[in-house]
């Protein structure tokens, strides 16, 4: 590959992950590298276990055998809650969103600010008040849209809104890594040119993506690399300017071998 | 990546036309909505509405039919007093069903707290303080073992406290040999058993403790679930579990809690019981789960998980109340008393359904 990844050390790395779900095995000796500052998109067949490898990444399923480091440090997470406070933040498909929850509830879930003093000390009383404060701002510095009512509950939002609010939150929060699995994929074509704005605003703060889209324009205008997953493991990683979107296409699904110097 | 030559990202082809179009992204407000439509958003947000209205307006109701007998001080206390251990009840199954589960087991943990306090305190002559905290340790293990059903064997609610009703139905017979203790023995041995029963006067109100020991616990789950991290995290649990445990909240941690919380509500329950009936009588409170599912609907908290408020069980037992109070009053017979109950609980869950429908 190029001299970035002799020189430097990925932030998020994985080698020979493997993943069963009783006898279908998601992952097979699946390898994995992110490299500071860039933006990595994932792409695979339905099928071909990006889904299982984002969540192995994102501490939302326990793997089997192989090994995962984050800057060089084994880590070993047994729950969402773990690789959040490493500081992965994950998008998921489905948003992981709670629709009778407020917005700024959904955005602190789980890690809910108290007030300071004896009644957020001893009583952990909440701070509303701070949190619809944060949220607001969260939401209006990344620009994504505006807000009428952060106390609104996500599921009168429309389906771009909700992933407007998900991705924020990934944003907001991540400290390391920003996983964002098909984030313009229910989106409009504006909102996702949001998105696809907000993923270069997140890695101009030097904070590395994991992006995972079947959307190949919007893949090969974001992505520095482009990891491409078939039948449970890396099978190569390409770059965008070097391939055009039908060899991306055609090595995901098998029609063509990936060249033996971007093999994996 | 020095070598990328794609500082400037290109757009797609067909985002040019943007350039000439709406700048504006989806916003969150929203324009032309009918009255139909802003009532039901309105309520959307205030789930707990509903019931307040249903309230009110069975006051005004009963007020015109069952005349001044029914305003009177010693009446509303009375309701009050006779909604108080339905309503602590309904507070402990709130908790459970907005984690969408339902606790059928409510009323006979409550009635088996009540024999043990008794028992010990009565029978063996453990000093009363101490069978209390022992009746409400117990109230917390029962509720324990609902939870290690639900969530480590992971059987659905409904069964797993159709079960154990039976099973703590069982042991409180076994353990009272389905005799009461009558309110005289009480009275000689341990007293402190029956403080609920007593009461302040206020004008020509008699509050009972039991009346205000519900409304002290409802104001402390209303502070629970909606000042507290925990609290927000039942919320989301009801709402969906799936996306809370992404979310990173220990889900299977606390759904236990909710059902040893909810144990111990049915405890302090147990003891307001005795004060309200004035002895420990195993065969009281047969219906009394039901009854307190019945609340929790009409009063707004969605069978569903995760949408209403906890004031809303404590308005739904007090309309109860009121239809009970009111309808007697009004010389009505006793199963019309029912009847409208029955009626109140299926249109409770409609307008739930109705409320739950609101689109953007």
């Amino acid at each position: 590959m190029s001299n970035t990844s002799q020189s430097v050390q990925p932030v998020l790395k994985a080698r020979g992950i493997v993943k069963r779900y009783g006898r279908v095995t998601a992952l097979n000796y699946a390898d994995f590298d992110l490299y500071p500052g860039e933006v990595l998109a994932v792409i695979g067949d339905n099928g071909a276990g990006k889904s299982s490898l984002i969540k192995a990444l994102s501490g939302a399923v326990t793997i089997d055998e192989g090994s995962i480091e984050l800057d060089g440090k084994p880590i070993q997470f047994t729950s969402p809650m773990e690789a959040r406070e490493a500081g992965i933040e994950t998008v998921y498909q489905n948003l992981a969103l709670s629709p009778a929850l407020s917005i700024a509830d959904n955005m602190f879930m789980g890690r809910e600010l108290r007030k300071k003093g004896l009644m957020g000390k001893y009583f952990g009383a909440l701070d509303h008040k701070e949190m619809q404060r944060l949220a607001r701002q969260k939401l209006t510095d990344l620009g994504l849209m505006t807000i009428q009512n952060i106390n609104q509950a996500v599921e009168t939002l429309s389906g771009g809104q909700r992933q407007g609010v998900a991705v924020a939150r990934a944003a907001a929060f991540g400290s390391r890594v920003v996983i964002m699995d098909e984030p313009t994929a229910a989106l409009g074509v504006k909102e996702s040119r949001r998105v696809l704005d907000l993923i270069a605003d997140v890695k101009a703060r030097g904070m590395p993506i994991v992006l995972i889209s079947h959307n190949m324009p919007h893949v090969f205008e974001v992505a520095d690399r482009i990891h491409v997953h078939r039948l449970g493991k890396r099978l190569c990683t390409i770059k965008p300017d070097d391939y055009s979107m039908s060899d991306a296409v055609a090595f995901m699904t098998g029609a063509k071998e990936p060249p033996a110097e971007d093999a994996a | 990546m020095s070598e990328t030559p794609k500082s400037s990202r290109q757009k797609q082809e067909f985002e040019h036309a943007l350039d000439s179009s709406d700048s504006n992204v989806a916003q969150f407000d929203h324009k032309h909505r009918s009255l139909f439509d802003s009532v039901q958003h309105f309520l959307h947000g205030n789930p707990t509405m509903v019931p307040v209205i249903v309230l009110i307006f069975s006051i005004i109701i009963f007020g015109f039919v069952a005349g001044n007998k029914f305003f009177s001080p010693f009446n509303l206390s009375l309701i009050m007093q006779q909604v108080s251990i339905i309503g602590i009840l309904a507070a402990a199954q709130s908790l459970v069903i907005l984690t969408a589960g339902i606790d059928l087991s409510v009323g006979a943990i409550m009635v088996l707290m009540s024999v043990i306090m008794g028992q010990l305190a009565v029978t063996i002559g453990i000093p009363a303080p101490i069978a209390i905290v022992i009746g409400c340790i117990g109230g917390i293990c029962a509720g324990g073992l609902n939870g290690f059903l639900v969530t480590r064997i992971k059987l659905p609610p409904f069964i797993v406290t159709l079960g154990t009703w039976n099973i703590f139905f069982a042991l409180n017979l076994w353990l009272s040999g389905a005799q009461s203790i009558r309110s005289q023995t009480l009275d000689e041995i341990a007293p402190l058993l029956k403080f609920f029963g007593e009461s302040i006067a206020l004008g020509g109100a008699r509050i009972t403790y039991g009346s205000i020991l519900m409304l002290v616990i409802f104001a402390v789950l209303w502070y629970i679930l909606n000042h507290t991290s925990w609290g927000r995290h039942v919320y989301a649990i009801g709402d969906d579990k799936e996306a809370a445990e992404l979310s990173g909240i220990r889900t299977n941690r606390t759904l236990i809690m909710v059902y040893c919380l909810a144990g111990l509500v049915c405890a302090i329950g147990a003891w307001a019981s005795i004060g309200r009936v004035g002895s420990v009588s195993p065969q009281s409170f047969q219906e009394a789960n039901l009854q307190s599912i019945t609340a929790v609907v009409i009063g707004g908290i969605s069978l569903f998980g995760g949408r209403g408020s906890i004031i809303g069980p404590l308005i739904g037992a007090l309309i109860v109340g009121v239809f009970n109070s009111g309808l007697r009053l009004a010389g009505v017979d006793v199963l019309w008393q029912v009847f409208a109950i029955g009626w109140l609980t299926i249109i409770a869950v409609a307008i739930d359904q109705w409320i739950r429908k609101v689109s953007s």
